[in-house]
This record gives C-alpha cells, structure tokens and sequence, in this order.
C-alpha cells in the first residue's frame, strides 16, 4: 500500500480533504471522530495515515510514510538538506502563513534586519548577554541569520505562546509564523520588513527513502494523474 | 592495520614531531560548556558543533575544537612563553548528505609568545609545511590585520569603525555596512522619517510603555546615535577603493607586499603593516619556505569560526579539502583571559587525510 500522510486535526486536515476530494480521491476519517484512523475512496493501493502536521517531515524523512501533506515551514525546519530527502509535488494553496521576526512596536529605531544587528550588539554590551530571539524554527531562523550577517543574538526555544516572551523579558524578539499579524500587535509586536524568512503553505511531499517498488509506482502515477501534480521527481 | 588505526598511527607520528619541535602535550575534556563557546563564536555554532543536554551543567559541546580548551588552560596556569602540542577527535555536526565527515582526529601545535609575533608564524607555517612536504597540498595565507588596520585607517566615526571590525568576519553585512557609509545607497524611507521625526526632540518618539527589557534609554540612544550617524560625512571614495583593492589582493607574497606599498601612498597605516608583512616572509624564508611562490588571497580566512586576527594560512587538496588550517589569534586569549593576554598562533593537520594523500588508507 502507498501510505499516505495527512494532518490527524483541526483547519489544515479538513482542508486537505476538501483538496483531494476536489481531485476525486475522497478522504474520510473512519469509525468515530476522534480515532486517528481513515480511509480513501476513488483509487485502491493508497492508504490514510493520521499524523500530527509536526510529525510528518520525520515520517516521511524515514520513509515510513510515502506521501505526506504538511506546511513547507515545517519541513524546511526539521529536515537537513530537506529538498533531498523530500520532493515537492503540490503547493495546495492553503494553510499560508509567513515566518518573519518581530520586535516590540517601542523599537522606533529598529525597522530592518541591519537595525537588528545593531541593536543586538548595543544590547549586549548593555546587558551581558546576546539578545534573545524566541522561536521554534531553530534552523531556518538561524540560517536567515547567518546569509543575513547578524551576530551577537541567542535563539532561545519557545514551542507556544512566542508572541508573550518578550512581554515576560524571556526573550528581546520572536520568530515566529503569523498570518494576519493580529497577535503580534496585541501583545506589542511589530515585524521587521526585511524579515519574511519563510511563507508557508501546506504543500504534498514525496517521500525519497520510502521503498519505491514497481506497484507504489504505479499506484503513484495513477495518483499523480487523478491530482494533477507532476511525479517524475521520484 | 584498519583504516582508523592507520590514520592513528600517522596521527602519532605527527604528535611526536610536535614535541620534538619542542610543544608539551597537552589534554583536554571532549565535553565542553556550551556557553562559553557560543559566546564567543555566536549562535551559528550551532549549525557545526553537537549541542547536548547535562542534568545539572546545562547544555555542553561535543569539542569542535582544541582552541578554546587550549588558551583557557593556559591562561590558567601556563608558562610564557610555551609551545604546546594536542592530539584528538574534534566533532563537526554537519547539515549536508555529502559525506563530510561528523568526528576526526587533530593534530595541533601552538605558541603563546609575547616576542617576536613573525617569527612565531613562520615557525608554526614552516613545521606544517615540513610535515606535508611531498605531499600533494597547496598552501594559501592571508592576513586578517590588513582589513583590520584599514578599517582602523579610515576616515570616519568610531562608531562606524566598530561596526565594520564586528563584520569582518561576515563579508555580505561588511559590504552593506561599507556600501552604507560610503553613501552608495539612500537610507530607506523609515529611516528618513525616523530622522525627520527626531528633529522635533528625540525623547518624544519614544512610546510610553516599552515592552521587554531593552528599555527607552537604549532605544532613545541609538536614536540619538542614528541622528549622529546622519550628519556623519561618508567615507572618502578613495578610502572605499583602497578597501575594495584590498579585499581583490591575491598573488604571491612579494607581488602582494608591493601592492601593499601602493596603496600604502594614499593610507600610510598600511605602511606598519607592509613593514610586518616584510618581516615576516623573511620570517619565512629563513625557515627555508619558498615565498617567491606561496599564495596570499587578502580575503582568506574570513569565512573561518571568527577568531583568527592576524596570520592565517592552510594547505588544501586539489579539491579544496584542507588538510592543515591555522592562523594568529591574539585577540581571544584577551577574550578568554580575563583581562590578561597572551599574542598566540597555531595550526592543526587533520591526519585522516595526510593518510588518505599518502595512500595509506
């Protein structure tokens, strides 16, 4: 069977099944509504695996999902060389939200990632130590930083609530995903112009370790055609 | 023998010609506090070094190399000057699928010597050289101080002298740095309307309630410093060359001092730096290297853990792996030493690959 990935809640799983179900491959959740089990309709050989949006980079990193929808942010964060290990088959048009870093609205003299680098070494040497930036996306904010040239910040680990760091002084700045920018304002926040890292979309990975035997082939060119999405990269 | 064994042994043979050469060995802990090192490279570290987690010492670091442990011991309790000689496996996460490897071992020897600062680099580039002779390797120096006396030259604020010495490690943010000081870019329109702002009083900008901890006295004096800044003239357009020149030099030693003496006529700091440059490839000849051919690229070393300030140097494979690195690095035993200092330079060789060059493995 070809497996495929699919966020197991919320938002992002209906959406997903409303995309596939646009493209005749209806996906439905089976039993009752809280059991993480689920099938498909409209071509054989593919069978629903229910995952948390978070785990799927590294399912499909093992291989032990061939397929898998998931936010581009994601897999880009948790995926060495990510573009090796996965293939990019369909940007599904939903899901959106940009990575960008965000300083309290008071910094009226840091507008752009140059400020940032300025004020990170006056902080510093004001405070003894590197200024802090709360985030989860460890890797992709620090590869922004490094092409960007800033020195002398901290990445500190924030899996929730980023947004309130700073207010409780645990963090100087955020990075973080927003889409309408609406909790960053109300807890004084204002992003940076230069510093949209990222801008996420839920999007169908393939799966490049997953065991690729002549009939997931097929099943996948079947696939493939029935969604409208080039496979050839596999 | 196995490879591993094979490449231990040729690590053994280069750690007894260090100590011939007169280092005393010297050990130390694999597991390091992370702190320290991120403090001092910045969090980029992090994409080359193993972070892991202690119960109760926080977070420490696989050793990615023997610098810092070396200058802390011997800023600790070390003898002036001394020569010291190290041999162990250094670990290098990596963040590619190609095939670099994540642990290897490190051959090293340093001097820590307040006399005679050329002849200290010609020492530890001559006995690399000797150990490699043969070998199919391509040396190539530099001179971090170059840049750095020419920053210190320029005509302009020592605020803006500030920030390029913290960037010249990182050439695009020394770049748009350099490009904004010479006004070869406009300032953005926020930036135009922030000065425009501060015209009518700078402490009036500043809201009421400032969220976190960098508080409205830090954000009202970088205002001030940015008003400051404004009026500040642009660096003169010859001084600009002067940098660009700098930065392109490339060629063998003699060609590059004569260069360096051109341009010493129109920024005469360069001058003590062409005269260092002198001394020490006679340093270097003295030593028996043929200077009349080895490479000099000004911009060597900037791309490297940021520590290196003076002398940098390393003998390469035809494709590019290096197979020694070194270079002078006074301005962190000041960093670690605190308050004290020690000028000090130093080079390892990777003996994985001296054995793989020698067809051994």
């Amino acid at each position: 069977m070809l497996k495929i990935g699919v966020p197991s809640k919320g938002r992002l799983m209906e959406q997903t099944f409303e995309w596939f179900g646009a493209r005749g491959v209806t996906m439905r959740q089976s039993g009752r509504d809280r059991e993480y089990a689920g099938a498909v309709d409209g071509i054989d050989g593919v069978e629903l695996v229910l995952l948390s949006a978070g785990e799927i980079p590294r399912e499909l990193a093992a291989g032990r999902i061939h397929l898998g929808v998931t936010g581009s942010d994601l897999v880009r964060d948790k995926l060495a060389d990510w573009d090796r290990q996965v293939a990019e088959l369909a940007q599904m048009g939903f899901g959106h939200a940009d990575l960008i870093i965000a300083v309290p609205a008071a910094w009226v003299d840091c507008d752009t990632m140059d400020d940032l680098d300025a004020v990170a070494a006056g902080f510093r040497a004001a405070h003894g130590f590197r200024l802090r930036i709360a985030t989860k996306y460890h890797r992709l904010v620090r590869e922004f930083l490094t092409e960007q040239g800033v020195a002398e910040y901290q990445l500190v680990d924030s899996q929730g609530a980023t947004e309130g760091t700073v207010k409780n002084q645990t963090a100087e700045a955020i990075a973080d995903i927003t889409s309408t920018g609406e909790t960053l304002r109300a807890n004084d926040l204002k992003i940076l112009g230069d510093s949209v890292i990222h801008q996420s979309q839920a999007t169908l990975f393939a799966a490049r370790q997953a065991g690729w035997d002549v009939e997931k082939r097929a099943t996948l060119t079947r696939l493939a055609g029935m969604l409208g999405v080039k496979a050839g990269a596999i | 023998m196995t490879p591993k064994a094979t490449i231990r042994a040729e690590a053994e043979r280069l750690f007894a010609a260090f100590q011939a050469a007169g280092a005393i060995p010297v050990d130390a802990d694999i597991l390091l506090p992370a702190e320290t090192l991120l403090d001092l490279y910045g969090e980029d570290l992090r994409a080359r070094a193993y972070v892991t987690h202690d119960p109760l010492h926080g977070e420490m670091m696989l050793r990615p190399d023997f610098t810092v442990p070396v200058v802390q011991a011997h800023m600790a309790h070390g003898a002036d000057p001394a020569r010291y000689t190290y041999l162990g496996e250094v670990f290098r996460r990596q963040e590619h699928l190609d095939g670099r490897p994540r642990e290897y071992l490190q051959v090293g020897y340093e001097i820590f010597d307040r006399t005679a600062p050329e002849a200290a680099d010609a020492e530890v580039f001559a006995l690399i050289a000797d150990l490699l002779a043969g070998l199919p390797v391509t040396p190539v120096t530099g001179d971090m101080g170059l840049l750095m006396a020419a920053v210190a030259a320029l005509d302009t604020t020592d605020r803006r002298k500030a920030a390029l010495m913290r960037h010249i490690w990182r050439p695009n943010r020394f770049r748009a740095l350099v490009d904004r000081f010479a006004g070869r870019v406009d300032p953005s329109p926020s930036r135009l309307a922030l000065l425009q702002q501060a015209k009518g009083g700078i402490a009036a900008m500043i809201p009421e309630t400032v969220t976190g901890l960098r508080s409205a006295q830090e954000i009202e004096a970088r205002v001030a410093a940015l008003v400051a800044d404004a009026d500040a003239p642009p660096i003169p357009a010859q001084q600009v060359a002067i940098l660009d020149r700098l930065l392109a030099l490339n060629g063998p030693l003699p060609q590059a001092v004569q260069v360096l003496d051109d341009m010493a006529k129109n920024m005469p700091a360069l001058a003590a730096v062409a005269q260092r440059f002198r001394a020490r490839m006679a340093a270097l000849a003295k030593r028996g290297v043929a200077v009349e051919t080895l490479g000099f690229e000004a911009a060597h070393g900037r791309n490297t853990l940021e520590y290196y300030d003076g002398f940098v140097f390393e003998f390469h494979t035809a494709d590019q792996r290096p197979v020694a690195s070194g270079g002078r690095y006074d301005a962190l035993t000041a960093r670690l030493g605190q308050g004290r200092s020690i000028p000090a330079v130093g080079g390892v060789i990777r003996p994985a690959l001296v054995a793989e060059l020698r067809g051994a493995v």
